[in-house]
């Protein structure tokens, strides 16, 4: 990959430094090649068909028409479609979501796909779908949470009990002087990544070559072997870069594998891109809830009592259920708790992770109550979360390995200018007339670590190299994950080379849970320990070596020598170690996983504290966030450039969250009414005129051997949470159903 | 793929023979029209661009102190253009509150007054819409109605025009000049979109090849430049279309108010022209009292297509807040902002 110039800032450590995208020029040039980018020889181009009804069958397709456009090569359908080794319903674990893969004729959601034209042009592809003209026998659709009965769901999010609770909270309630019940509604809101899900898939026998974007290499090639019943190593998956994921491309979606299928039956390799309004079905979404708080509290305002229940929706024929009531077992301080979850089934695509899945609706509500509560105790909403901090994980019982909560809120609210809070609501206005609001909201994600493998080579040149199949989906990971590959090799980063990106490449797990710099940069830092360990292996048992003797311990690697621990002036570098030995290059492979003795010891968890300041019309209800300052604590910082970023994008998302992301679907015809970035919002420039991410210090000894937390997600908790109390703290009105518009808020 | 036609016209007269055939469009930027053809929503059989034909992309001045906007001026270019946008400071306020900058570059005058609805079951395929069947039916009728008519719709349509170009220039009295087959034609711009009835499938009152060549604004609606704004509420700060939106402006005699005018956007079929407020305006003080009542008279024949009460209430607020600016004066300065509620009052940019 050429790079961009990095500019050194500390000697002798690549991590800490605020070092720039390496592939930030490409990126900026257009040189980045994405999955669509990419034009095999004899390429074809595939088009879905999806279902304009939610829930019924697929009656006619009027395939001839399709067929007889020019330029169209085939239109694949239940019943000519490939057959597969596996039903595409087969589900192992709850990462393997089930898909709609032309198995039959049923429609389970709307945007399903039903065919798939492929043909020598896009266009002719597109008109071709168009041409078949699809009749349906449709049954009622049913999309309302109210619509049936609720039941307990037997696992919420990746596989987590549906209920916790400690004490009693009925007593808590009864006991408490001061109570308060509150729902809050989140609405269903859509995966749109500005890369779609796209693929070029070419067989060549039982091989298969694809270039998709994938947050899970290994996983998507294990579904893909599984469906084609081929070897995984025979499956070659390129994804240098993502245009953004947040967890709609952690397996293989649909709309991937048909294209895969379309490769198959026309015997030439297919690229297949899914339409922006085609985001709105098969890849996933964040499901809709309604959370209902009950809280009490004694009459110093401490929590006697926290319940958080959550009612969500997945779809008719798979399980994902939003585990929002997460965020109430880690949070605040309270003798009796209870989280627990109820779903319905809908005629919707299955709901899936997205950005912050559980914690980011989850806190939503949590934020806003808690502020409501805060309010009905009389207190400053800071002051009440410090009155009720969580010295240790409430329901676990465990200590944290980390928290530097306080010190978040303590640098946020400073920075924010907290202090001249006028508690009242409505009572504050700027210049203009424009109503003031100010709020807060705690941000939290748990710290997690997968497996992963990495290999690490150092050759007689002096050079290093580092392997590992990681995911960049434009979070940095390109960037970040070379700054810890140098410094586990001993090396500048100038000298090492880095590749990811590949199934080829040793097995990162799955860019997601905010951990994938945890599980990554852990197997980097293991490689490159073990290949350096090779290096002094060789040096201190060579006679000839100024490090003879010195013990494989007793040496470190710095700038490509290796010196003695004990007399750094004793030393020798990598090329004229290898070179004596006669090695052209020694390698080790090494694999990291989370440290179970530390997990069942400790809490882990990264923290934040989120103040926002909205300005809202007196008459016209129109918001605007005009101020966000977030404090993080979240372990070591690899790349504080890069985290920031991550901050931004995660508080920005929170904006999104609170004031534009919703999916309008018609509740006669189950279809998305919205389903286009110019209807679907999310924020544009101008709504989000003043952001500041500061990086609080914390050091985890016990998160994993680099101290590293994620900070993919946590942005956007508390922060919806923060800017609903300052509408509320702005206009005395409290809009309990997000996202928040100014029709609620004209009294 | 889907096939048509793509005549590029080099003069007027061969391109409204060309357009002339049935399923013929008018082609120029095509912000709206390609988008529509992408998604299967339109399926012209002949498109005459229009973009190379000489002469109609010139602004001119009017011996009457008038101004003729020729149908190719792209909306920055118009907006941007100072004499134009002294003269008419609302319009220029209204154009720069549209889309986005991208969008302006390309859009042109006659587009913009030609733009579709943003109607949802107008871009679903699947919906029943007699807009693009007429006959079939309006099934955002009880469906997600959140922005769409409140006044001048019939059952067989509920949607609004989203221009805000549109809005003060109906305001200001501005005409249509069309070129067709029979010959050059002028029409008031008030009386050049039709409201649905039970024909919503016909928008305007052009006719089969018809082609709009300039919108010309009158001299005497450079009278009204020192006390003109456009005021527009939307779901975001930028880049959205207008749930509602006022053009205001004021001819102040001594204290009174000499001469009115108001219009509305996002609430018809078409651009809406206040004139019960207008008149109910005449010879009052400019307070609060009296744009209250204009408010009143101007939606008093409003009524809720769906779940978009709150649209009427908004508006009425939104006219006072509008003839409230109008009458503090035009900024020297187009707002940072333009049309927003939340312009800085010093014209500083947003993003210091």
């Amino acid at each position: 990959m050429p790079e961009t110039a990095v500019t050194r800032i500390r000697h002798g450590s690549s991590i800490g430094q605020p070092l720039t995208r390496r592939d930030g020029l490409l990126k900026v040039t257009g040189a980045a090649t994405y999955a669509a980018d990419n034009h095999p020889e004899g390429l074809l181009h595939a088009v879905m068909a999806v279902s304009a009804i939610a829930r019924g069958r697929v009656t006619h397709l009027d395939v001839a028409a399709a067929e007889a456009h020019p330029g169209v090569v085939a239109v694949m359908r239940p019943e000519n479609a490939p057959k597969l080794a596996q039903h595409p319903d087969k589900k192992d674990n709850p990462f393997a979501f089930r898909l709609d893969l032309l198995q039959d004729a049923n429609v389970r959601y709307a945007n399903q796909p039903i065919a798939v034209v492929i043909a020598e042009t896009v266009e002719a592809a597109t008109e071709g779908a168009r041409l078949l003209a699809p009749r349906y026998e449709a049954e009622a659709a049913r999309t309302a949470l109210d619509t049936d009965t609720p039941f307990v769901p037997p696992a919420v999010g990746a596989g987590e009990e549906p209920s916790a609770s400690t004490g009693d909270v009925e007593a808590g309630l009864t006991a408490a002087a001061r109570r308060i019940e509150v729902a809050y509604e989140t609405p269903s809101q859509y995966h749109n990544a500005m890369e779609p899900h796209a693929i070029v898939a070419a067989w060549d026998g039982d091989r298969l070559t694809l270039d998709t974007p994938s947050q899970a290499l290994a996983m998507a090639q294990g579904r893909i072997a599984g469906l084609f019943d081929i070897d995984p190593k025979n499956i070659l998956i390129r994804s240098p870069f993502l245009g953004g994921g947040f967890g709609s491309k952690a397996g293989a979606a649909g709309p991937q594998v048909l294209g895969i299928m379309a490769a198959k039956l026309a015997g030439r390799p297919v690229k297949l891109v899914t339409r922006r309004e085609q985001m709105f079905g098969p890849v996933g979404h964040r499901a809709q809830t309604r959370q209902t708080l009950r809280m009490g509290t004694d009459g110093e305002g401490r929590l006697t009592a926290l319940e958080h229940r959550t009612l969500t929706a997945s779809s008719t024929y798979d399980d994902f259920f939003e585990p929002s009531g997460g965020v109430s077992h880690t949070l605040y301080a309270s003798p009796n708790i209870s989280a627990t979850h109820e779903a319905v089934r809908l005629d919707i695509g299955t709901p899936m992770f997205m950005r912050a899945p559980g914690e980011a609706s989850g806190s939503a509500a949590l934020e806003s109550a808690v502020d409501e509560m805060a309010e009905a105790c009389g207190m400053d909403p800071l002051a009440f979360r410090l009155k009720n901090y969580a010295e240790i994980e409430p329901i676990s019982g465990k200590p944290f390995s980390s928290k530097a909560l306080r010190e978040c809120y303590a640098q946020g609210a400073e920075r924010f200018g907290w202090g001249s809070r006028n508690p009242a609501p409505r009572s504050m206005r700027d210049e203009a007339g424009l109503l003031v609001g100010w709020g807060m909201g705690t941000a939290t994600f748990p710290a997690l670590m997968m497996q992963a493998e990495a290999r690490a080579i150092l050759r007689a040149d002096g050079r290093g190299a580092m392997l590992i199949g990681a995911h960049d989906m434009g979070q940095g990971a390109w960037t970040a994950l070379a700054q810890i590959a140098a410094d586990s090799l001993g090396l500048d980063l100038d000298a090492v080379t880095f590749e990811m990106g590949s199934s080829d490449l040793p097995n990162a797990g799955i860019a997601g849970g905010s951990a994938h710099t945890a599980t990554a940069g852990s197997a980097i830092h293991e490689a490159g320990r073990a290949v350096i360990a090779q290096l002094a292996d060789l040096a201190t048992n060579d006679e000839a070596s100024p490090l003879f003797g010195a013990g494989n311990a007793g040496v470190i690697a710095r700038d490509g020598s290796l010196l003695r621990r004990d007399d750094e002036s004793r030393g020798e570098r990598f090329s004229e170690i290898l070179g004596r030995a006669g090695r052209a290059e020694i390698v080790a492979t090494a694999k990291s996983a989370s440290d179970p003795a530390a997990r069942d010891h400790y809490a882990m968890h990264a923290h934040g504290a989120v103040f926002a300041e909205v300005k809202v019309d007196p008459e016209l209800g129109q918001i605007l966030v005009s101020r966000l300052v977030g404090a993080f604590a979240a372990g070591r910082i690899v790349n504080p450039r890069l985290v920031r970023s991550q901050y931004y994008g995660g508080m920005i998302w929170g904006v999104s969250f609170a004031l534009h992301e919703h999916a309008v679907t018609d509740a006669r015809s189950g279809r998305i009414m919205n389903a286009s970035l110019a209807e679907y919002h999310v924020p544009v420039n101008a709504d989000v005129p003043s952001i500041e991410a500061i990086l609080v210090e914390e050091d985890d000894p016990h998160v994993n051997a680099l101290g590293i937390k994620g900070v993919g997600e946590i942005g956007i908790t508390g922060t919806a949470g923060a800017i609903a109390n300052a509408i509320f703290h702005a206009t005395g009105i409290r809009v309990r159903e997000f996202p928040i518009t100014l029709d609620r808020l004209l009294g | 793929m889907n096939r048509f036609d793509y005549v590029r016209a080099g003069s007027i007269a061969e391109a409204i023979a060309a357009a002339s055939e049935p399923g013929a469009a008018y082609l120029a930027a095509g912000t709206n029209l390609l988008d529509l053809m992408k998604g299967g929503l339109t399926h012209p059989t002949r498109l005459v661009d229009v973009t190379r034909l000489p002469g109609l992309d010139r602004i001119e001045r009017l011996p009457d102190g008038g101004v003729r906007v020729g149908a190719l001026v792209r909306n920055a270019d118009l907006a941007h253009d100072a004499d134009f946008a002294r003269a008419y400071p609302s319009v220029a306020e209204a154009l720069l509150s549209g889309a986005s900058a991208q969008l302006r570059n390309a859009a042109t005058t006659a587009g913009n007054l030609l733009q579709r609805t943003r109607c949802p079951y107008f871009y679903d395929p699947a919906s029943a819409c007699n807009k693009r069947e007429p006959g079939a039916g309006c099934e955002a009728l009880g469906g997600e109605t959140r922005g769409h008519a409140i006044l001048g719709w019939s059952e067989h349509c509920i949607a609004t025009h989203p221009s805000d170009f549109c809005v003060p220039l109906v305001a200001l009295d501005a005409v249509v000049e069309i070129e067709g087959r029979a010959g050059r034609r002028e029409v008031p711009l008030e009386a050049f979109h039709r409201l649905p009835g039970d024909t919503p499938e016909r928008e305007s009152v052009l006719e089969p090849g018809e082609l709009v060549t300039a919108v010309r604004l009158p001299g005497e609606a450079a009278g009204f430049a020192a006390h003109s704004r456009y005021a527009k509420v939307r779901e975001r700060t930028s880049y959205a279309f207008a749930l509602v939106s006022v053009a205001a402006a004021l001819r102040l005699d001594g204290g009174r108010i000499g001469e009115a005018r108001i219009a509305l956007g996002g609430v018809a079929l078409k651009p809406w022209r206040a004139r019960e407020a207008e008149t109910a305006l005449v010879g009052a003080a400019p307070d609060a009292a009296a744009f209250r009542r204009a408010a009143d008279a101007a939606l008093a024949g409003a009524r809720p297509s769906g779940d978009n009460a709150f649209k009427i209430e908004l508006a009425r607020r939104l006219i006072v807040r509008a003839l409230t600016l109008a009458t503090a004066g035009t900024p020297e300065r187009m707002p940072a902002l333009p049309a927003s509620v939340f312009a800085p009052a010093s014209g500083d940019p947003l993003h210091a």
